[in-house]
């Protein structure tokens, strides 16, 4: 099994550039909001924290449609922490230009690049850029094909029905030191676990809401596939969303709130009716998807969980839409400081 | 709609179309349930025998043709935006489930599923003249059908919602929620299913039999 011993533990952070607020609560402006992430990337780094990856979102309260532009922004001010996305809406992406962007993050980094590529459960970049949502299969499989094509280094020659061809194409920049780490975000599609292990692609598992332990068969899954394809062991992570602040009732008064807005607006767009207080205590408790709490809830719900599903790395999805800078900051504190060393302690 | 639908067996034989996120997380639970059941995608079972052997064990992966033929009931879990070129002819005279939603900003604009006269279960009826169409299982999140089953009886037993015009298949149908592990909330038509789409009440959240009769009370009253 891909225990955290098979693979270093890797504790991240990551967020969708949900809009911030001031401290009395006004939204702010997207130029701030993005120079608030910033800011929370070099925190992150100066804390501890492995990785920092931003979401790819195209809405005003999601104004974060160019991580990569942030994550060099971070690059020239950090030193270690890992950065990436979280995720590349791939399918209604170039491969070429998502090559050629976090190959020149990986250069202004010093190889600290790394790359999420998702399906696109959010659909907004779909019209947006001229796709049509019932080619999401046939776009997301070809251009992820395209990509392991780029990331091998040399000259491309590639034919399909999505995208121009291209043949013995150079694309540049190279990478210093070889391909960096690329990853498939599966919330739920068995067939993109069997991609991932297909490419040669390590497995990100969006666990979003409902119990964590009904992806166990999905680690299972991915092991059994990369065996099939004749591919080494890969590492297995985990996203998802939470809150920490010093005790368990801040956090939760913190979060509830907003938790409530953003998913009732995200509820209407997708036809949900509006879930409960009563789910929600559900979900931040130990069978639910969500890490809301004081550092050691959530630290000890992280060590519960990563040996169950086979991972050796969490991300966590922090700032929900409304809470302010400073929270953020805490919580990105709290969790470099507190939480990463007890469940490295507790895992250890 | 076929007049009668003859189903013999006490648990009838399941083919489930679709082995994504809701077709295999079907598939799991009806295994569970005792129910003999296949799973097919749109090609060979080849590209899906991994997927069977680790998430669905106990279901064997079919040709959809032959999946279809050796069942009584056929759930339909596939997008519905590749409901239009599915071929009707390959479910006749079989119960369909019909777990498909329809919701514009999440699937693209499906022309055939915009007359707003109809809900998207009456339309797949329409389309499938000769199948009689059950309308269940499109409002429970895939993440959720496998954790929330409960026993019969239990304090937290949750309600999915069962509709369809005929009264047989809908029996069966009911059952073979209460054996996954559900209370049935049943509606005797597919019109009156349009309560459990997109935009209503029950979507995408956990109610117990209580709360759903009364928000299904409260949108038939409103
Ligand atoms: N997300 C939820 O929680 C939820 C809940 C209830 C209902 N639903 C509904 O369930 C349906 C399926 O969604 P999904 O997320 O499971 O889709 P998905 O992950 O994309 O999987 C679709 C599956 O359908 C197969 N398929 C496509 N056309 C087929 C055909 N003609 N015959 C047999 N198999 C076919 C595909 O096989 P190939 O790869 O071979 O094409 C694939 O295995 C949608 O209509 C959705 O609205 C979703």
């Amino acid at each position: 099994m891909n225990t955290p011993s098979t693979f270093p533990l890797v504790l991240g952070l990551d967020t969708f550039g949900d809009v911030t607020s001031d401290a009395d609560g006004h939204p702010l402006s997207h130029a701030q909001t993005i120079r608030d992430i910033v800011e929370q990337g070099v925190l992150a780094d100066s804390v501890g924290v492995d990785y920092f990856g931003i979401g790819e979102h195209h809405t005003d309260d999601f104004p974060l449609s160019a991580a990569d532009v942030v994550l060099g922004a971070i690059a020239a001010r950090t030193q270690k922490i890992r950065l990436g996305s979280a995720v590349t809406v791939l399918s209604s992406d170039d491969p070429v230009r998502v090559f050629q962007r976090y190959s020149t993050l990986d250069a202004i980094s010093g190889g600290r690049a790394e790359v999420i590529l998702g399906r696109g459960s959010s659909v907004d970049s779909f019209p947006l850029f001229g796709y049509n949502l019932s080619d999401y299969e046939e776009l997301f499989e070809e251009k992820t094909n395209l990509f392991a094509e780029l990331l091998k280094g040399s000259p491309v020659t590639w034919q399909g029905r999505t995208r121009a061809a291209l043949t013995n194409q150079d694309v540049v920049p190279h990478t210093e030191h070889g391909p960096f780490p690329t990853w498939i975000g599966v919330g739920g599609s068995p067939q993109s676990v069997v991609r991932a292990a297909r490419y040669g692609f390590s497995l990100m598992l969006a666990i979003i809401g409902g119990s964590p332990a009904r992806f166990a068969p999905f680690a299972g899954l991915f092991h059994e596939a990369l065996e099939h394809f004749g591919r080494p062991l890969l590492p297995i992570g985990v996203h998802s969303p939470g809150h920490i602040a010093g005790t368990d009732e801040q956090a939760q008064a913190e979060f509830w709130p907003r938790y409530l807005e953003v998913i009732s607006h995200v509820s209407k767009t997708r036809g949900f009716a509006v879930p409960s207080k009563a789910s929600f205590d559900h979900e931040i408790g130990p069978e639910g998807a969500l890490y809301v709490g004081s550092p050691e809830t959530v630290a000890q719900k992280i060590a519960a969980n990563l040996p169950a599903l086979g991972a050796n790395r969490f991300d966590l999805k922090y700032a929900m839409g409304g809470l302010s800078q400073e929270k953020l900051m805490t919580n990105i504190e709290l969790y470099g400081t507190q939480v990463i060393p007890r469940v490295r302690e507790l895992l250890g | 709609m076929a007049s009668t639908t003859q189903i013999s067996p006490a648990r009838p034989r399941i083919a489930v179309l679709g082995a994504g996120h809701v077709g295999t997380a079907f598939a799991r639970v009806a295994v569970d349930a005792g129910y003999d059941v296949s799973i097919a995608a749109s090609g060979d079972p080849e590209r899906i025998a991994l997927i069977a052997q680790i998430l669905t064990p106990g279901a064997a992966p079919r040709w959809a043709v032959d999946a279809v033929t050796a069942s009584d009931i056929v759930v339909l879990a596939i997008p519905l935006h590749r409901f239009a070129a599915f071929d009707p002819s390959l479910v006749r005279g079989k119960i369909v489930i019909d777990l498909m939603n329809y919701w514009a900003p999440i699937d693209g604009v499906q022309t055939m599923f915009e007359d707003p006269r109809y809900g998207s279960s009456e339309i797949v009826q329409h389309r499938l003249a000769d199948s009689t169409v059950v309308k269940a299982f499109n409002h429970i999140g895939y993440h959720e059908l496998e954790s929330e089953r409960r026993e019969p009886g239990s304090p937290d037993r949750r309600a999915l919602g069962v509709a369809s015009d005929d009264p047989a298949a809908l029996d069966t149908v009911a059952t073979l929620v209460d054996r996954i592990g559900y209370d049935v909330i049943r509606l005797d038509s597919l019109r009156a299913g349009r309560v459990f789409e997109p935009g209503g009440p029950v979507f995408g959240v956990l109610v117990n039999y209580e709360e759903f009769e009364d928000a299904v009370e409260r949108r038939v009253a409103a």
